[in-house]
């Protein structure tokens, strides 16, 4: 059996749908791949327990680019996406940390530790805020290749020079710092309060193989301070019935727009004839055929899984091969017969609508991480809690809870045994931990879901459970993402192109890989303008 | 000092930023906390309270009460029947509105009607020589909106005597919540499936406890005024003396609005041989239409963000929902103004109500709004369209 398409997306995941919603609107006929019986990839919503709602993986949205909210007019096809207004870091011996949107109740808090960081406190939100504006620009460019003489690469590159040098000198030496610092000696820079920098810091290791020391954790901390909400940077916010919501939405403007979504439909190889793409064969063995195929899987799955490395030049197997992945963390997800409480807060409050952060102090989670470093989960993680249905009712029955903890550290690779004879163990660590701080936690659960990286990588197919398809540090960003040369979304095959967070700019639910690169697939297929070319700049 | 409503025991304690406003003489909450912007999410995805009790309320009974409120009010009353709701304007002789609210039909010859302001005067006056009694009944009835897509499961698990589950959009009942009897009905200002429930000043501590106990599980949160009015433009309902100037208060002609201009044609419901109050008014409006007219407006937000972006700027006008009035221009003229705007969080566009030229006022139509960046007036594209401009299904079903 074969069929015909335009435009062949393989993974279903929500830059791969953002992807084909895209292309779709330019009146391509494309067809979306998805190896599971729902789209999402990681950006899932499944009743694992009857009445429960997890996000399995992902779990928060900010990074997702308004202009494709807008776009795709995301809230007609039912993304609602409702704030996340507090931060919470319980400390051992009972004191916390609480951070929310009372800019003075703020100052209060973090008053107690120390004055000069509550005052200190607004200016690093304004240069961040500087940072956040300036590195927004990058987010929405196909990224120049220095190496290269092409006209629209030196214009680029130009362009890029000229935003820059734009920029305060502070600002850009500051910028500089962001790239190249550890997250810890840059909040050190700014603060002398243990649990705040810690916490500020958590941002800047997650999803990495790194420890808050660590140089190149700074950006990825900037990286999760550009998501923007109404205009507002830093906002953070939980998807109206979990993060499979946002799937659903795209997945819903895709089909509206006119692409064909199919589910259960595992892609074995990318099908090449006389050096370029032709279609996919599925793994129950059918064969699709079209002259583009793009592959929002990760970089690894999309140039030596389902290509053969003969098809491709040395440099970029090599590239690929050294392309940094290294899963760190799990998730573990709970349905609890009641609201946790926690005891440097008790009471139902709206800490619970809020995030908690399990980040005491620098020490802390750094000693998370050199467990980790020798192939052992931490013994005491660094644990990012959200309980989403004491936001979104519908998520648990009434007076019940969901909660959602990410975990970080959890070595893809052990140094003993396997993730399958450890998942429980790694479990029962994460609910020690958290009994600690919410002493009613093990009276309350209902059901828990442990998810490690090798879960991760076997589910959704991420390469080592890697959440970002690969680390967000500064070698692996860019014009460097995923490997030079093929940074712009194309492949060494010609009619192969790459759409997913393995691309520039990056992981989370940001949708901005997709969008750039149906950019350039229009722009191949000279099809920049139309209809759905508004608002796609074409390369 | 503001007087409390019966809730004051309750919501005093809950309002965090004694953020207070005054409505009708009462303390009202703005926001419970610093911000609005839980509250206003509760509507759209849990279920929010709001006290309305300082609405002005009046009975009308007696055998012409029917009679009456059809003289009154532009709606069909006399095609109301028990158990049911209208929400009607009602204007001057002239055809221009007084003010707005609902009409409640008790029984045969017994009605509630809801104002903003007092009424009682004219609706006496209304009545001469009728058989009719009208009674202010503002203090003998605390009032709370129970708004948003869990208010029925909540309902469901405080309301006795009637099936609640089963009351119609724009439908009444009467039940027990507690021991108390309450009035509920199926209506609101936010656009959403809700209901608003009417009790005795005594009860009313025990029906907030009632409901917020039963609430718990359901996401409910008190909400405050700010919250209210961003759910209120979005579901495109007009606001007396920002969306319109009664003809009570408008000191020039040209302030006043008749239903036809405020985009409340639908209400002017005339019938054979029906004599109401700015009847022959309307007819002659009617027939020969008014140069005004009313429009939502979606404003292009990526210009919005764009004028920002120029001089630095996030865009600053996300956030609380606006009453000032700014100018709407078309073909390089003025051509009417915007009387309420807001960003819309859940639709993610920035929505405004405006009185526009007739013309104008099609949906589809191009016009320009204005926008103020950092003290230098710009304009940025908006485009004509129907309101409301959010209207889920929940809403009616």
């Amino acid at each position: 059996m074969t069929r015909q398409h335009d435009v062949i997306v393989i993974g279903g995941g929500h830059n791969g749908l953002v992807h084909a919603a895209y292309l779709a609107r330019a009146g391509l006929n494309v067809c979306v791949l998805e190896a599971r019986p729902l789209v999402g990839g990681a950006t899932v919503t499944e009743e694992i327990f009857p009445g429960f709602k997890y996000s399995v993986f992902s779990y928060v949205v900010s990074l997702m680019r308004p202009e494709i909210i807008r776009e795709l007019d995301l809230p007609r096809h039912g993304l609602a996406i409702l704030p996340l207004e507090s931060t919470l870091t319980p400390l051992p011996d009972g004191g916390r940390l609480y951070r929310d949107a009372d800019h003075h109740r703020t100052w209060r808090e973090i008053a107690r530790f120390s004055t000069r960081d509550a005052e200190a406190y607004d200016d690093y939100g304004r240069s961040l805020f500087y940072m956040a504006r300036a590195v927004k620009y990058l987010l929405d460019i196909v990224p120049p290749d220095p190496a290269k003489l092409a006209p629209r690469d030196l214009s680029g590159m130009l362009r890029l020079g000229r935003h820059f040098l734009d920029l305060e000198p502070d600002q850009l030496h500051l910028l500089v710092k962001l790239m190249t610092m550890s997250a810890a000696d840059f909040l050190d820079e700014w603060f002398e309060t243990d649990v705040l920098k810690a916490t500020l810091s958590a941002s800047g290791i997650i999803g990495t193989f790194l420890g808050p020391r660590s140089p190149g954790t700074a950006y990825v901390l900037l990286h999760h301070y550009m998501g923007e909400i109404d205009g507002h940077f830093r906002a953070w916010g939980f998807a109206k019935g979990g993060t499979g919501a946002v799937a659903q939405a795209i997945a819903s403007a895709a089909r509206e727009a006119g692409a064909e979504i199919r589910t259960d439909a595992r892609v074995a190889r990318v099908l090449l004839k006389n050096g370029r793409v032709n279609g996919v064969a599925l793994a129950n063995g059918d064969e699709l055929h079209a002259k583009v195929v793009s592959s929002s899987l990760d970089p690894h799955r999309t140039f030596l899984d389902l290509v053969d490395e003969s098809e491709l030049p040395d440099v970029v197997v090599q590239g690929v091969r050294a392309y940094r992945f290294r899963g760190s963390s799990g998730k573990v997800n709970l349905a609890l017969d009641a609201a946790p409480d926690f005891s440097c807060m008790p009471g139902h409050g709206p800490l619970l609508r809020g995030a908690v952060s399990i980040s005491p102090s620098i020490d802390y989670l750094e000693r998370a991480y050199d467990d980790a470093k020798y192939g052992d989960f931490s013994r005491e993680p660094y644990i990012d809690i959200v309980i989403p249905s004491a936001i979104d009712p519908a998520m648990a029955p009434p007076g019940k809870h969901v909660m959602s903890c990410f975990v970080q550290y959890a070595p893809y690779e052990l140094r003993e045994g396997t993730w399958d004879e450890k998942r429980e163990a790694f479990g029962d660590t994460v609910i020690d931990t958290l009994t600690r701080y919410i002493p009613n936690l093990k009276d309350i659960i209902l059901h828990r879901q442990v998810v490690t990286p090798l879960d991760i990588e076997r589910t959704t197919g991420l390469s080592q459970g890697n959440i970002f398809q690969g680390e967000l540090t500064p070698s692996q960003l860019f014009f460097l993402r995923p490997v030079t040369g093929y940074a712009k979304y194309r492949t060494p095959v010609k009619g192969y192109y790459q759409c997913g967070s393995g691309t520039h700019p990056g992981g989370g639910i940001m949708g901005a890989p997709g969008k750039l690169a149906a950019g350039v697939v229009m722009g191949d297929l000279g099809r920049g303008k139309g209809r759905g070319a508004k608002g796609v700049k074409t390369r | 000092m503001l007087l409390e409503t019966p809730f004051h025991p309750r919501t005093a304690p809950l309002c965090h930023g004694r953020r207070w406003r005054n409505w009708s003489g009462y303390a009202s909450a703005l926001s419970y906390e610093p911000g609005h912007e839980y509250e206003y999410y509760a509507v759209r995805s849990g279920a929010a309270l709001f006290d309305v009790s300082p609405l002005r309320k009046y009975e009308v009974s007696g055998a012409d009460a029917a009679a009456l409120v059809d003289r009154v009010v532009t709606r069909n009353a006399l095609d109301c029947p028990v158990g049911k709701v209208l929400y009607t304007p009602w204007c001057d002789e002239a055809g221009k509105m007084i003010d707005d609210g609902t009409v409640q039909r008790m029984s045969a010859d017994t009605f509630r009607v809801t104002s903003a302001d007092p009424c009682l005067r004219w609706f006496q006056d209304c009545a001469l020589g009728m058989d009719v009694r009208v009674r202010d009944i503002t203090l003998d009835l605390a009032a709370l909106a129970l708004q948003g897509p869990t208010s029925r499961e909540i309902l469901a698990e405080v309301v006795t005597g009637t099936d609640i589950t089963a009351l119609p959009f724009f439908a009444l009942a009467e039940g027990i919540i507690g021991a108390a009897p309450v009035t509920v009905t199926r209506t609101g200002y936010t656009g959403d499936l809700g209901y608003e429930i009417w009790v005795r000043p005594d009860d009313a501590l025990g029906v907030w406890d009632a409901l917020a106990e039963a609430g718990r599980g359901y996401g409910l949160a008190p909400a405050g005024l700010d919250a209210l009015d961003v759910a209120r433009i979005e579901a495109g309902l007009l606001l007396k003396d920002v969306d319109y100037v009664s003809a009570w208060t408008a000191l020039i002609e040209s302030r006043k609005s008749s239903p036809y201009e405020a985009g409340l044609g639908w209400a002017v419901q005339a019938r054979p041989g029906r004599d109401f109050v700015g009847g022959r008014a309307l007819a002659r409006e009617a027939a020969a239409p008014s140069e005004w007219g009313f429009a939502g407006l979606e404003v292009d937000w990526p210009h919005i963000e764009k004028r920002f972006a120029a001089v630095g700027l996030p865009p600053l006008v996300a956030g609380r929902a606006s009453r000032e009035a700014v100018p709407v221009y078309a073909r390089g003229k003025q051509v009417g103004y915007v009387t309420s705007s807001t960003f819309s969080p859940i639709l993610k566009k920035y929505i405004a109500l405006a009185t526009i030229r007739r013309d104008f006022a099609r949906p589809g139509r191009r016009v320009k709004f204005e926008l103020t960046v950092e003290f230098v007036r710009h304009t940025v594209p908006a485009r004509v369209v129907k309101t409301p401009f959010f209207d889920p299904p929940r809403k009616r079903n």
